[in-house]
C-alpha cells in the first residue's frame, strides 16, 4: 500500500497511530508543536490504576516512532488546511506547508485553567495548586508549601471545569476522580502522617481497575472521601485555606481548613486544535471537542472524508483508551487509502 | 348655512374627548399625594410653566429625541404630530380669516374646505391654500413612513417593532384614514371648484376630468370626519391616550414630581404617555443579544394600560435601565417595573371599568403574604466594634477572592483605622429581596444591618457591590457616608493617601448598571482608572453602558440567554483588544470574564496592583478584626 | 396468609406514593431548571442564611422532589434571595426563582409552615 498521511500532534495518539501506519507502508510525517513528543504524558509521574511511571509510556512512544516510514517535524504549529482532489495542503504557522493523502488529527486536549474558577483561589491563594501541578511535586519527590513545610492537611477539589455550566463545560472530564484517588495515594506514600480529603460530587470509577484503587485508598491508606461541591475558599490569617462544602451526606455544611488545596482541572478542546480548523469545517460537538462522523460507528472520522481523529481530541480519554482509539484510526485512514488509489 | 350631517361624527368624537379628558384630569389631580397637589400647583405658575411649553414643543410636537436617535423614527413621530398640530392651528386660522365669522367651532376648520369650496380665488387666499397642502403633504410622508414601519420596522431603522391589539389595529386604522380621507375630499371638493393648492388642486383637476367631483367629495367628507370621530371616541382605550397624556407627564415631571415606590396619578400618566415606539425594545439586551421580545418597557406598560396579567413580564428583566436612559418620553420606566414587582400577586392595584374608559382610584398596593413568607428572626443579636471605616465586600464579593484581598491590601496602605464587616460572611444587603418586590421584608435585614453599622460608630461605609453600594444609599438610614469601593479610592488617590504607579496597560471599562445609570456613578470609576492605566472607550459608554446579563434583577432569566447576553457584552469589551477588561462589580466580573479570553479585573485588583509600597517606617496596620466573628453577645 | 408482626415504622419511609408532587411539578413547570439539581452541595455551602441558621436549598430541592413538603415549607422562608448560590451551581439552576416559586406554591396549594 502506498500513501502519505499527516498526523497532527505527537501525543500517545499521534504517534500510536504513526507507528501502526507506518508498519503497513504508509508513509508518515508527524508534527508536533512542542520540541519533543509525548505531550501531557511527559509531565505526569505516575499513571492510575497501577502508577506505573508514565516515563514507560514516553518509551513505548520513542519505539513506536522508530521506522524509515515516519518524519517527525516538531515545533511547528498547524493553522489552516485545505482538500484540493484527493489531497491535503496544511499550513504550519511558520509558513511551512505540508502535503498528505489523508490528515490524521490527534490534537489532544487542554488541561482546563483553573484561575477560571476564581472562588477557589488559584493564582490567588499561594498553596491553591492544580493536580498537574502536584504531579510535577511528585516528579521532585517533594511535596512543600510555599513557606517549605510540609502540608498535614490536603483537600483534593473535584471537578475543577467539568461538570460545570459556569465553566461552560457540561461534560465530565471522567480521569479527574481517578486522578485524585491516584495522587491521594501518593501524597499518604510521600507524607504518610498527613490527612487527605476529595471533595467529589460523585464518584466515576468507571475504568478497569479503579473501583479497586478507590477502595485501597479507603482501606490501606484512610483518605476521606467527603461528597459536596466545595464553594469557595479563603485564606484566614495564618495561611490556611478555609474551604466551605456542604457535607450532602450528612445534610450539614461543613467548614474545614487546608494547608493545600488541589483543584482537579477537566479536560477542554485543545487550542490549537481549534486553530487547525481556523476556517470551521469541521463539526463539533456541544462539548466543543471535534465530533466524529458517528460516535458509535465512526469515532475516528469526520465530516470530511480523508480527516480522521484519534485520542482526547473527540473527548476525554485515558491512554488506555487513547491507543485503542489511535489503532481504531489506523484501519479507517487504511480503509481509505485503499478505496482511493 | 354652516350645517351637513357628516360633521356630527366628527363633534361627538371631540366633544367626547375634551370632557374625557378634564374629568380624567380631574381624578387624577384629586389622587395626587398632598405634597405633590402643591408642587403642581406651584409648578404652574412658576418656571415650570415655561419649560413644561417649550418641552411639549420640542418632544411632543418636534419630537427632538426620538430625531436625536433615529432619525427616520423621528420624523414620521415629528410629521404627525407637529404636522398635525400646524395643521389644526392653520387651519383655525384660516376659517377666522376667511370664514364668514369669527371664533368659529372647531369642525368649521377641519372641514373649512367643504364648507368655503370656492376658497382660493385670490392670491392671498392662494398662498394660504399652498400652506394647508404643505402641512399636508408633511403629514402624509410621515404617514406613509409610519404604514411601512407597521409592516417592516427595519425601513424606519427600527429593529422591532410594537404588536398590536384588536383595539388598537381599529384606533390605527383610523388614524390612518384620517389625513388620506382629508386628501381625498379636499382635492375632489377642489377639483369641482377649480381651488385648491400643487396638492389638493391638482389632485382634484385630475379627478375633475373624469369623475363628478362634487358628488365623489361628499363621501369622503364623511369618512374623514367618522375616522377622526372613531379615532377619538377609541383613543383612551388605546396607545393613542399618550397625546392628550403626555402634556400632563411633561407638567408634572417640571413640577418635581417623580414615580416613586408605589401606584399613583403619577405612574398612570406615566403608563400612559408611552406612545409605543420601540425605543425600549431597540435599546433592551434581552432582545438584540437573547432574543426575548415580549417583555420589554413598551409590553409592560401596554399590558398595565390593559388590566392584563403582568407577572410573565415584571420579573423577566434586568432592571439594567438602559430603556430609561432611551425612553424619549422620559418614563421612569424602571421604577414603574419596581412598583409592579412589589404589587406582584395582588395585580395592578389598579383596575380597568367600563371596558377600559376608566380605571378604579389606584389604592396603594401591598402584595399578599405568602403562606412561606420570608422571615429572619433568626438572625443573632452582634455587637460590633468600633471603626472609622467599615468595608462590607458584598455576598458576591466573597466569590471574588481577588476583589477582597486586594480591598483589603488598599484599606491596609490608607493608613485608616478601619474593620471588615463580613469578613466571614454577612447579613445580604437587602436588594435582592427588593428586586424580587419583597421590600417588606428586606426591612428585616435592612434594620439587622443598620444596628450593626449603628453601633459600630463608623462614619464611612465602603462596598464593593454596586447592588450594596445602592441599597446602602438609597434605602438604609444611615448617618454615615456610604461610598463605593471606587469612590473611596478616588479619595485616596485625590488626598495622596495612597501613591499608585502607572500600570502602562491599556484598559477598557465596563460600568456596572447597578453603579453607573442606576446610582450615577460614571466618573470616580474611570478616573481612578485614567489615573493607572490608559482607558480606552468602547462605544458603550457611560449612560449607553451595557449589563453582563448577570444581574440578579432578572429572576426568569435562563442560563443559556444570560450567556448570550454576557458573550454581546464582553465582545464589545474586548473589541479594542485591552490588556485588561475592568469593572467595578463581583457579579459583573464573574459574568464577563466567563465569556472572554482577555483577563478581567476589578478596579480594586488594578489599584491594588499599582500600590506603591510605603517606606517601611513601622507604619502600623489599623485592622481590628471581624465584629461579627468576635464579640458574640 | 397471616402477616408476621414486622412492618416499616411509617413516619421513617418516604411514602413516594402518597406524597403530594404538585408542588414539585408547579415549580418545575414554571421553572424547569428545578431538576437540573445534582444535590451536590454548592449552594448550601455558599449560602448567606446557611452561614447562622440550618437552611440547605439542597436538601429542600430533594425534599421537595420526593413530595415531602413540610421541612421545606417552612426552611424557605429563610433565603435571602442573596443570589450566590446561582453562581455557584454546576447545573445552572435559577436557584432564586426556584426559591419564589417554590414559595408561591406552597402558598397556592395551602401547605402550612411547620
Amino acid at each position: 500500500m502506498t500513501g502519505n498521511v499527516i498526523v497532527i500532534g505527537g501525543g500517545t495518539a499521534g504517534v500510536e497511530a504513526a507507528g501502526q501506519l507506518a508498519r503497513s507502508g504508509i508513509g508518515v510525517t508527524v508534527i508536533e508543536k512542542e520540541s519533543t513528543i509525548g505531550g501531557h504524558v511527559r509531565n505526569w509521574h505516575h499513571l492510575f490504576p497501577d502508577r506505573r511511571s508514565s516515563s514507560e509510556v514516553i518509551d513505548y512512544l520513542r519505539k513506536q516512532l522508530k521506522h524509515d516510514n515516519i518524519t517527525l517535524v516538531t515545533g511547528e504549529l498547524i493553522s489552516g488546511f485545505d482538500k484540493k482532489g484527493g489531497s491535503f495542503r496544511l499550513k504550519s504557522s511558520s509558513g511551512k506547508e505540508f502535503h498528505g493523502d489523508a490528515v490524521l488529527i490527534a490534537s489532544g486536549f487542554d488541561l482546563f485553567r483553573s484561575e477560571r474558577k476564581e472562588e477557589y483561589g488559584y493564582g490567588i491563594y499561594d498553596n491553591v495548586i492544580t493536580s498537574a501541578d502536584l504531579e510535577s511535586m511528585f516528579r521532585d519527590k517533594s511535596i512543600l508549601l510555599r513557606n517549605g513545610r510540609e502540608p498535614e492537611k490536603i483537600g483534593f477539589v473535584h471537578c475543577v471545569g467539568s461538570r460545570d455550566e459556569k465553566s461552560g463545560n457540561l461534560y465530565c472530564s471522567k480521569l479527574c476522580c481517578i486522578t485524585a484517588v491516584k495522587q491521594a495515594i501518593g501524597l499518604k506514600e510521600l507524607i504518610p502522617g498527613s490527612k487527605v480529603f476529595c471533595f467529589y460530587m460523585d464518584m466515576r470509577m468507571g475504568g478497569a481497575l479503579y473501583e479497586e484503587m478507590y477502595r485501597e485508598a479507603q482501606e490501606k491508606y484512610g483518605i476521606s472521601f467527603i461528597r459536596g461541591k466545595v464553594s469557595e475558599v479563603s485564606e484566614n490569617i495564618e495561611g490556611k485555606l478555609v474551604t466551605k462544602v456542604e457535607d450532602t451526606l450528612a445534610g450539614r455544611p461543613l467548614r474545614i481548613e487546608m494547608d493545600l488545596l488541589v483543584l482537579m482541572a477537566g479536560m477542554e478542546m485543545s487550542k490549537d486544535g481549534e486553530a487547525i480548523d481556523i476556517s470551521g469545517k469541521l463539526n463539533r460537538g456541544v462539548n466543543r471537542f471535534f465530533a466524529p462522523a458517528d460516535y458509535h460507528f465512526g469515532s475516528n472520522i469526520s465530516n470530511i472524508k480523508g480527516v480522521f481523529y484519534a485520542g482526547a481530541c473527540t473527548a476525554p480519554m485515558n491512554i488506555t483508551e487513547t491507543i485503542s482509539h489511535a489503532r481504531g484510526a489506523v484501519s479507517d485512514v487504511l480503509n481509505y487509502l485503499t478505496n482511493k488509489h | 348655512m354652516h350645517f351637513d350631517p357628516f360633521i356630527i361624527p366628527f363633534n361627538i368624537g371631540l366633544y367626547f374627548i375634551l370632557i374625557y379628558v378634564v374629568g380624567r384630569s380631574i381624578i387624577w389631580f384629586r389622587n395626587l399625594s398632598r405634597p405633590d397637589k402643591l408642587r403642581l400647583q406651584r409648578g404652574f405658575f412658576g418656571m415650570a410653566f415655561g419649560q413644561s411649553l417649550k418641552e411639549i414643543f420640542l418632544e411632543s410636537l418636534i419630537h427632538r429625541k426620538i430625531l436625536k436617535t433615529n432619525l427616520r423614527l423621528g420624523y414620521m413621530h415629528m410629521s404627525l404630530a407637529f404636522g398635525w398640530f400646524l395643521l389644526i392651528l392653520f387651519g383655525t386660522i384660516e376659517a377666522d380669516i376667511f370664514g364668514s365669522h369669527h371664533l368659529n367651532p372647531p369642525h368649521m376648520a377641519i372641514f373649512f374646505r367643504f364648507f368655503n369650496p370656492d376658497h382660493g380665488k385670490t392670491a392671498f387666499e392662494n398662498g394660504y391654500a399652498f400652506l394647508m397642502d404643505l402641512v399636508l403633504a408633511f403629514i402624509l410622508s410621515g404617514l406613509i413612513l409610519a404604514i411601512i414601519k407597521r409592516f417592516s420596522s427595519k425601513s424606519v431603522g427600527m429593529k422591532k417593532t410594537t404588536r398590536l391589539k384588536h383595539l388598537d389595529k381599529i384606533a390605527l386604522a383610523s388614524l390612518w384614514l384620517i389625513f388620506p380621507s382629508r386628501l381625498l375630499a379636499e382635492s375632489l371638493t377642489s377639483g369641482a371648484y377649480g381651488t385648491g393648492s400643487f396638492l389638493t388642486g391638482t389632485l382634484g383637476a385630475w379627478f375633475n376630468s373624469f369623475l363628478p367631483a362634487k358628488q365623489a367629495a361628499y363621501p369622503f367628507w364623511w369618512l374623514y370626519s367618522l375616522s377622526l370621530g372613531t379615532f377619538f371616541v377609541l383613543l383612551p382605550l388605546t396607545r393613542y391616550m399618550h397625546i392628550p397624556t403626555e402634556l400632563f407627564l411633561i407638567f408634572m415631571r417640571n413640577s418635581g414630581i417623580r414615580t416613586g415606590d408605589k401606584a399613583g396619578t403619577y405612574s398612570e400618566v406615566e403608563v400612559h404617555s408611552c406612545s409605543s415606539c420601540g425605543i425600549c425594545i431597540d435599546a433592551c439586551q434581552m432582545s438584540f443579544s437573547a432574543g426575548i421580545n415580549n417583555i420589554q418597557s413598551a409590553y409592560l406598560l401596554k399590558a398595565i394600560r390593559k388590566d392584563e396579567d403582568t407577572s410573565g413580564i415584571v420579573f423577566n428583566c434586568l432592571m439594567c435601565g438602559r430603556c430609561d436612559v432611551k425612553c424619549p418620553v422620559g418614563i421612569e420606566l424602571t421604577s414603574i417595573r419596581m412598583i409592579q414587582r412589589r404589587a406582584a400577586g395582588a395585580g395592578n392595584g389598579i383596575h380597568n371599568i367600563w371596558h377600559g374608559y376608566l380605571r378604579t382610584n389606584p389604592v396603594p398596593v401591598t402584595a399578599k403574604q405568602p403562606a412561606s413568607k420570608p422571615s429572619y428572626d433568626f438572625l443573632p443579636a452582634r455587637k460590633p466594634e468600633k471603626a472609622d471605616i467599615l468595608y462590607f465586600a458584598g455576598c458576591m464579593t466573597h466569590l471574588t477572592p481577588s476583589i477582597k484581598n486586594s480591598m483589603v491590601k488598599i484599606l491596609d496602605a490608607s493608613g485608616m483605622k478601619w474593620s471588615f464587616m463580613d469578613e466571614d460572611g454577612g447579613v445580604c444587603c437587602g436588594r435582592p429581596l427588593m428586586l424580587a418586590g419583597n421590600d417588606r421584608e428586606a426591612r428585616e435585614l435592612i434594620n439587622f444591618n443598620s444596628r450593626l453599622i449603628w453601633k459600630s460608630g463608623a462614619h464611612t461605609l465602603v462596598t464593593s457591590c454596586p447592588i450594596c453600594y445602592k441599597v446602602f444609599r438609597e434605602s438604609y438610614y444611615l448617618d454615615v457616608e456610604v461610598l463605593h469601593h471606587t469612590q473611596f479610592i478616588k479619595q485616596l488617590i485625590e488626598d495622596e493617601t495612597v501613591k499608585m504607579n502607572y500600570l502602562n496597560k491599556r484598559v477598557t471599562y465596563h460600568s456596572p448598571c447597578e453603579l453607573g445609570r442606576n446610582s450615577g456613578v460614571y466618573d470616580e470609576p474611570k478616573e481612578v482608572l485614567r489615573h493607572v492605566a490608559d482607558l480606552e472607550k468602547t462605544g458603550y459608554d457611560d449612560g449607553n453602558s451595557l449589563c453582563c446579563g448577570g444581574s440578579l434583577a432578572n429572576l426568569r432569566l435562563q442560563s443559556p440567554d444570560k450567556h448570550k447576553i454576557a458573550s454581546f457584552a464582553a465582545a464589545a469589551l474586548s473589541a479594542p483588544a485591552p490588556d485588561y477588561i475592568a469593572t467595578a462589580c463581583p457579579l459583573c466580573k464573574k459574568t464577563i470574564s466567563a465569556e472572554t479570553k482577555i483577563r478581567v479585573a476589578d478596579i480594586a485588583e488594578i489599584v491594588a496592583e499599582s500600590i506603591v509600597k510605603p517606606v517601611a517606617n513601622g507604619m502600623k496596620k489599623q485592622r481590628i478584626p471581624n465584629p461579627i466573628e468576635t464579640s458574640k453577645v | 396468609m397471616n402477616r408476621f408482626g414486622y412492618s416499616l415504622s411509617k413516619a421513617r419511609v418516604i411514602d413516594y406514593d402518597a406524597n403530594n408532587h404538585a408542588v414539585a411539578e408547579y415549580i418545575a413547570e414554571k421553572e424547569p431548571s428545578f431538576r437540573l439539581c445534582i444535590a451536590c452541595g454548592g449552594c448550601a455551602a455558599t449560602c448567606t442564611t446557611g452561614n447562622f441558621t440550618e437552611f440547605s436549598l439542597r436538601e429542600i430541592n430533594i425534599l421537595i422532589h420526593r413530595g415531602e413538603n413540610r421541612k421545606p415549607g417552612s426552611d424557605i422562608r429563610k433565603c435571602m434571595l442573596c443570589g450566590k448560590c446561582i453562581l455557584v451551581c454546576p447545573r445552572g439552576v435559577n436557584t432564586r426563582n426556584v426559591v419564589i416559586t417554590a414559595r408561591e406554591a406552597f402558598k397556592k396549594f395551602g401547605i402550612n409552615a411547620l
